[in-house]
C-alpha cells in the first residue's frame, strides 16, 4: 500500500480532517462566540462536499475489504449532499437549543463520525468491515438521538435506540458467523463461490438480513422508528431516516446481489412477503397518526417496503431503480423533516392539525411541504414519481404484477395521509394559525436546494441515465 | 419548439408570470392573456393541421416529435396529434377560457386559483398530445392533482369530503392504469422488438392474447373511472357539487373526456383481443350507468347534482359507443364527448350564475327565474336543449350517430343495450323539462324578485359556449369529418 492508493480514501481522509478541525476549533472558540462553530463546521463541510464530486481512481484497498469505484463514488456525494443539507437545516436549532456549558461542535463532530462509518459502510467487501462500519455509524446517533438531554423523550429515544442497535448488531453479527462457518471466508467475492444451499447458510442470510432490516426499519423490526423519531432532535431523526437508512439499503443490496446471488430462491420470496407487510403496515400506521415527526416515521418505514419492492427483481433494472429512487428519497424526507422542523423551531407544534390554515400565513413553506410530500406520494412531475415508477417497472419487469398491484394499492392508501397534512395546511383554516415566521439563512438555502433537486433529478433523465451507467459495475 | 409543445409550455410560462403577479386585477389579466393565446393556438393547429391534410400528409399523427428521455426503459416524450385531438385541445381551450371568465370575481386566493386551474389545463393538454404512455401517464397525473387544492380550497358544501373522494378515486384509477400500462410494456416486445411505451409501436405488436385478456380491464377500468363508470362514478356528483363554478364546467367538460379518449387512443387501440373479449362485460356495466344517471337525476333537488347525474348517463354514452366497436359509433362517442362537454360546461356555467343570485341551488326554492334573469335562463333553456339532444344543437348529431352505430349489431344482447340506451333519452327529457319547468317558470318567487343583471364576463363566457354548440349542430359534417378520417386507422387496427 502506497500513499497513491491511500487516495482512494480521499473521502473517508478529507472527512477525518474536518472532525479534527472542528475538534480543535470547538477548544479553540469562546464561549460566547460559539456559534461561529456552526459557521465553520458548515463551511468545511461544504468544501469537504465539493471536494467529493473530484473524480476518483477506482480500486482496492485493505486486500480488497475496501473498494472505490464509480457507483460506491457517486452514493457518497448523494449522502454528502444530504448530510450538508440537513446540518444546514440544523443550524438554527442547534442556535436555539445550545446549553450554556456544552460546545455546538459535538453535534457535528458525531453526525460526521457516523457518516464516515456510512462510508466505509458502503465500501465494505467483507463482512468484518461491514461490521465494523455499521458500528461506527450507529453509536454517534444514539449519542445524537440523546442530544436534548433534558428533554425526557430525547433521552428515551437515545435509550430505545442503542437497545435496538445492540441486539441488533448481536443478531447480525451471528448471521455473519454463520456464513462465514459455511463458506469459509469473509470477503463477498470469495464467499459468493463458497456459499451452499445449507440450513446453516439460510439461517446466517435469515440473521444478517434481520441485522440490516433494523437499519432499514423493515416490518417487524421497525418497532424502534416511531418513538425514536419522534423523541429525537428533528435534524437526528431526519439523518436517521435517509442517510442511514439509504447506506444500509445500499449494502443489502450489494451484498445480496454479489455474495448471497446463490440463495436468492430464498431471499427473494422473503422480501417479497417483507415488502408487502412493511408496506401494509407502514401505511395504516402513518394513517392514524397526529404527531408529524411520527407521521413522517411510519411514512418512511411504508417507503423502505417500496424499495424492497424494487430490490427483489434482482436485475440491474432493479439495481439502478433502487439507487434512484434513494437519492430521490433523501431529498423528499429531508425536506418534509425541514419544514417541520422550521415550523416547530418557531412555534413549538408538531402536529397535523396545528398546520391548519398554515398556507395563508407562510406559504412558501407551505409549498415546499406540499412538493416533498408529493414527491413521496409520487406525483409527477415531482422526482418521487419517477422513482417510484421505476421501481414498479422493475418489479414488474420480473412478473411481480400482483406485487406491483398491492403497492399501487397502497401509493394510494399513502396518497390519503399526505393528502391529510396538505389538507391541513391549504384547504383548512384556522382561528389561531402557526403566525408568519422568518427562517434564517441556512434553512432558506437548505429548503431552495431541496426544491430545485426535486424537479431536476426526475425531469433531468441524465441523471438516471449517469446511474444506469454506474449500476453496471455490480455485474448482475 | 413545436407547435405542440408550446400547449405545454405556454401554461406553465403563464404560471410564472402569475406568481410574480400582485393584486387581483393583474391576476386575472395575465391568466385571460395566457389563455386567449393559447385559445387562439389551438385555432391556429386546427388551420394547419387542416392544411397539412389538404397538403396530402396522410400519416396517422401529424407533426410528431420523437425525443428519447429515459434510454434504459426507452420512454420518449413523443407527442402527436390528429383530427380527435386537434379538436379535444380546442375543447379544452374554449372551457378553460370560459372558466376563467365565470370565476372574474374569484376573491379568495386569486392567483393561487388561477395558477391550479392552469396547471390542470396543462396536463390535459399534454395528456391530448401525448403517445407515449409513460407521457400520457405522467399529464394524467398532472391533470388530476390540482383538482384536490380546486375543489378543497375554493368548493362549497362537503368540500373537503368531496375534494379526498376524488382525488383517491381517481389517482386509484390511475394505480390501475399504472399496472396496464407496465403490463403493455413488458409484452411490447412479444415480436421481438424492444420494449416500447409508443403506443403505435405497440400496436404493430401481437400481444399474446393471454396477456391481452388481463391487463385489458386495468387499462379499461383506469381509464373509465375518470369517465364515470358504474360503479366507480361516486366521486364525479360529489365532486361536481362541491367545486366551484369554472372547476366543475372544466371537470365536467374536459377531465371526464380522458376516460373515453384513453380507451380509444390506448386500451382497445394497443389491445384490440382484449377489448373483443371484454366488451359484453363492460356494456352490461355501462348501461346500468346510463340508466342509473338519468334516473337519479330526476330524484336530485340540487341543481349541480342533477347536472352531475346527467353528465354519468350522458359519458355512458360515450363509453357505450366505444364498446360498440364500429366507426360509425365511434364518431358517435367523440362528437358526443366534444359536445357533452360544451353542454354541460354551459349548464354548470349558468348554475353558477344562478347560484352567484340566488346563494341556493335547490330546485324547489326557486320560481320564476326567467322574468329576473331573463338572459341567463333563456341561456339555461338552450342548455338544456341540447343536453336532451334537439335536432340544431350538439347533442342530437352526437347521440344521433351513436345510435347508429350501436343499432348496426343485429344479435339480441346489443339490441337490448341499444334500445335500453336509447330510452335514456326519454328520462333525459324529463328531469330537464322538470327543472325547467319548475326553476324557470311561473309566478317568480318573492325573494328573489331583485337580483341583479347577468355581468359582461357572465355573458362573455356563456356566450362562446353557446356559440360552439350550434357550431356543431349546424356544421355537423364538418367536425364529423375530422372526426371520421381520424377514427378510421383505429378501426381497422381492431377488425
Amino acid at each position: 500500500m502506497n500513499l497513491s492508493n491511500m487516495l482512494l480514501m480521499r473521502n473517508e481522509l478529507v472527512l477525518i480532517l474536518v472532525i479534527l478541525i472542528l475538534l480543535i476549533a470547538d477548544i479553540f472558540v469562546a464561549d460566547k462566540n460559539k456559534k461561529t462553530v456552526n459557521y465553520i463546521a458548515v463551511g468545511l463541510f461544504a468544501v469537504h462536499t465539493l471536494i467529493g464530486f473530484i473524480p476518483l481512481k477506482e480500486g482496492a484497498l485493505f486486500g480488497g475489504m475496501f473498494v472505490t469505484n464509480s457507483l460506491v463514488w457517486g452514493f457518497k456525494n448523494i449522502l454528502n449532499v444530504g448530510v450538508l443539507l440537513i446540518i444546514l437545516l440544523a443550524v438554527s436549532w442547534l442556535n436555539k437549543n445550545s446549553l450554556k456549558n456544552r460546545k455546538i461542535g459535538e453535534f457535528y463532530i458525531l453526525i460526521f463520525s457516523s457518516l464516515l462509518g456510512l462510508f466505509y459502510l458502503i465500501s465494505s467487501r467483507n463482512f468484518l468491515m461491514l461490521y465494523l462500519s455499521l458500528e461506527l455509524s450507529t453509536l454517534p446517533v444514539t449519542a445524537l438521538a440523546a442530544y436534548d438531554i433534558f428533554n425526557r423523550k430525547s433521552s428515551e429515544a437515545g435509550i430505545k435506540l442503542i437497545l435496538s442497535a445492540a441486539l441488533s448488531s448481536g443478531i447480525f453479527l451471528f448471521g455473519i458467523s454463520l456464513l462465514y462457518a459455511t463458506g469459509g471466508s469473509l470477503y463477498f467475492d470469495v464467499l459468493a463461490g463458497n456459499i451452499g444451499h445449507s440450513y446453516l447458510a439460510i439461517a446466517g442470510l435469515v440473521m444478517f438480513f434481520a441485522g440490516l432490516a433494523f437499519k432499514i426499519s423493515l416490518v417487524p423490526f421497525h418497532f424502534w422508528t416511531a418513538d425514536v423519531y419522534e423523541g429525537a432532535p428533528t435534524p437526528v431523526s431526519n439523518y436517521l431516516s435517509v442517510i442511514s437508512k439509504s447506506s444500509a439499503v445500499f449494502i443489502l443490496m450489494i451484498s445480496l446481489f454479489i455474495t448471497l446471488n446463490e440463495l436468492k430462491d430464498i431471499w427473494i420470496p422473503m422480501l417479497y412477503g417483507i415488502s408487502i407487510l412493511t408496506m401494509f403496515i407502514g401505511n395504516f400506521f402513518a394513517l392514524r397518526q397526529q404527531n408529524l415527526k411520527r407521521f413522517l416515521a411510519f411514512s418512511s418505514v411504508a417507503q423502505a417496503g417500496f424499495i424492497m419492492m424494487g430490490m427483489l427483481a434482482a436485475d440491474h433494472l432493479a439495481a439502478s431503480s433502487v439507487i434512484y429512487f434513494l437519492a430521490i428519497y433523501i431529498f423528499s424526507n429531508i425536506g418534509a423533516f425541514g419544514v417541520v422542523q422550521a415550523v416547530s423551531l418557531a412555534s413549538g407544534k408538531e402536529n397535523i392539525s396545528d398546520y391548519n390554515g398554515l398556507y395563508r400565513t407562510n406559504p412558501k413553506i407551505s409549498l415546499i411541504l406540499m412538493i416533498s410530500l408529493f414527491s413521496l406520494a409520487g406525483i409527477p412531475p415531482i422526482a418521487g414519481f419517477f422513482g417510484k415508477f421505476f421501481l414498479y417497472t422493475a418489479a414488474a419487469g420480473k412478473g411481480y404484477y400482483l406485487l406491483v398491484f398491492i403497492a399501487v394499492v397502497n401509493v394510494t392508501i399513502s396518497l390519503y395521509y399526505y393528502l391529510l397534512v396538505v389538507r391541513a395546511a391549504f384547504l383548512r383554516r384556522s382561528e389561531n394559525p402557526i403566525p408568519y415566521f422568518k427562517s434564517d439563512v441556512f434553512t432558506k438555502i437548505g429548503l431552495i436546494i431541496v426544491v430545485i433537486a426535486l424537479f431536476f433529478l426526475g425531469l433531468y433523465s441524465p441523471f438516471y441515465d449517469y446511474i444506469d451507467s454506474v449500476t453496471h459495475i455490480l455485474n448482475i | 419548439m413545436d407547435i405542440l409543445t408550446l400547449f405545454v409550455v405556454v401554461p406553465v410560462l403563464t404560471v410564472f408570470v402569475l406568481m410574480i403577479s400582485k393584486g387581483i386585477k393583474q391576476h386575472r389579466v395575465v391568466a385571460l392573456i395566457g389563455f386567449s393565446i393559447q385559445t387562439l393556438m389551438s385555432f391556429n393547429l386546427i388551420y394547419q393541421y387542416l392544411q397539412e391534410r389538404a397538403a396530402g400528409n396522410h400519416s396517422i399523427m401529424v407533426f410528431t416529435r420523437d425525443i428519447m428521455w429515459f434510454s434504459p426503459m426507452n420512454i420518449h416524450y413523443a407527442i402527436g396529434v390528429d383530427g380527435i385531438s386537434v379538436l379535444m385541445i380546442l375543447l379544452t381551450s374554449i372551457i378553460v377560457l370560459t372558466g376563467i371568465f365565470i370565476s372574474w370575481k374569484v376573491d379568495d386566493l386569486p392567483k393561487e386559483f388561477f395558477i391550479s386551474l392552469i396547471v390542470l389545463a396543462s396536463g390535459v393538454f399534454g395528456f391530448f398530445i401525448s403517445v407515449d404512455l409513460f407521457t400520457l401517464f405522467v399529464f394524467y397525473e398532472i391533470a388530476v392533482i390540482p383538482m384536490f387544492l380546486l375543489i378543497g380550497i375554493w368548493g362549497t358544501g362537503p368540500r373537503e369530503y368531496a375534494a379526498m373522494k376524488l382525488t383517491l378515486m381517481l389517482m386509484g384509477a390511475s394505480a390501475l392504469l399504472l399496472v396496464g400500462i407496465l403490463g403493455v410494456y413488458f409484452n411490447s416486445n412479444a415480436d421481438g422488438g424492444a420494449l416500447s411505451f409508443n403506443i403505435f409501436e405497440i400496436s404493430k405488436v401481437h400481444i399474446p392474447v393471454s396477456a391481452q385478456k388481463l391487463f385489458f380491464p386495468f387499462l379499461f377500468v383506469g381509464f373509465a373511472v375518470i369517465g364515470a363508470l358504474f360503479p366507480f362514478h361516486t366521486w364525479s356528483p360529489d365532486g361536481h357539487a362541491s367545486a366551484p363554478t369554472a372547476v366543475s364546467m372544466l371537470h365536467a367538460g374536459v377531465l371526464m373526456k380522458l376516460g373515453g379518449y384513453g380507451i380509444f387512443r390506448v386500451a382497445m387501440f394497443v389491445m384490440p383481443e382484449g377489448a373483443k373479449y371484454w366488451a359484453n362485460f363492460f356494456l352490461v356495466l355501462v348501461i346500468i350507468g346510463i340508466l342509473y344517471g338519468a334516473l337519479a337525476a330526476i330524484k336530485q333537488k340540487d341543481l349541480k347534482y342533477i347536472n352531475a347525474y346527467s353528465s354519468v348517463s350522458h359519458l355512458g354514452l360515450v363509453l357505450l359507443a366505444l364498446l360498440m366497436m364500429n366507426d360509425i359509433a365511434w364518431k358517435g362517442a367523440m362528437l358526443q364527448s366534444l359536445s357533452h362537454g360544451f353542454i354541460t360546461a354551459l349548464s354548470f356555467a349558468l348554475i353558477g350564475v344562478i347560484y352567484g343570485r340566488t346563494h341556493t341551488r335547490i330546485i324547489t326554492k326557486m320560481r320564476g327565474l326567467l322574468n329576473v334573469i331573463p338572459i341567463a335562463g333563456a341561456l339555461y333553456v338552450i342548455a338544456g336543449m341540447a343536453n336532451l339532444g334537439l335536432p340544431g344543437f350538439s347533442g342530437f348529431v352526437a347521440e344521433m350517430n351513436i345510435f347508429v352505430g350501436a343499432f348496426q349489431h343485429t344479435d339480441t344482447f346489443h339490441r337490448v343495450i341499444t334500445i335500453l340506451a336509447v330510452s335514456s333519452i326519454v328520462v333525459t327529457a324529463v328531469y330537464i323539462l322538470r327543472v325547467v319547468g319548475m326553476i324557470l317558470m311561473g309566478p317568480t318567487t318573492p325573494e328573489f324578485k331583485n337580483l341583479p343583471k347577468i355581468a359582461w364576463y357572465e355573458k362573455t363566457g356563456t356566450f362562446i359556449l353557446v356559440l360552439f354548440i350550434v357550431l356543431i349542430g349546424i356544421f355537423p359534417f364538418w367536425w364529423g369529418g375530422i372526426i371520421s378520417d381520424s377514427v378510421i386507422p383505429f378501426i381497422q387496427n381492431l377488425h
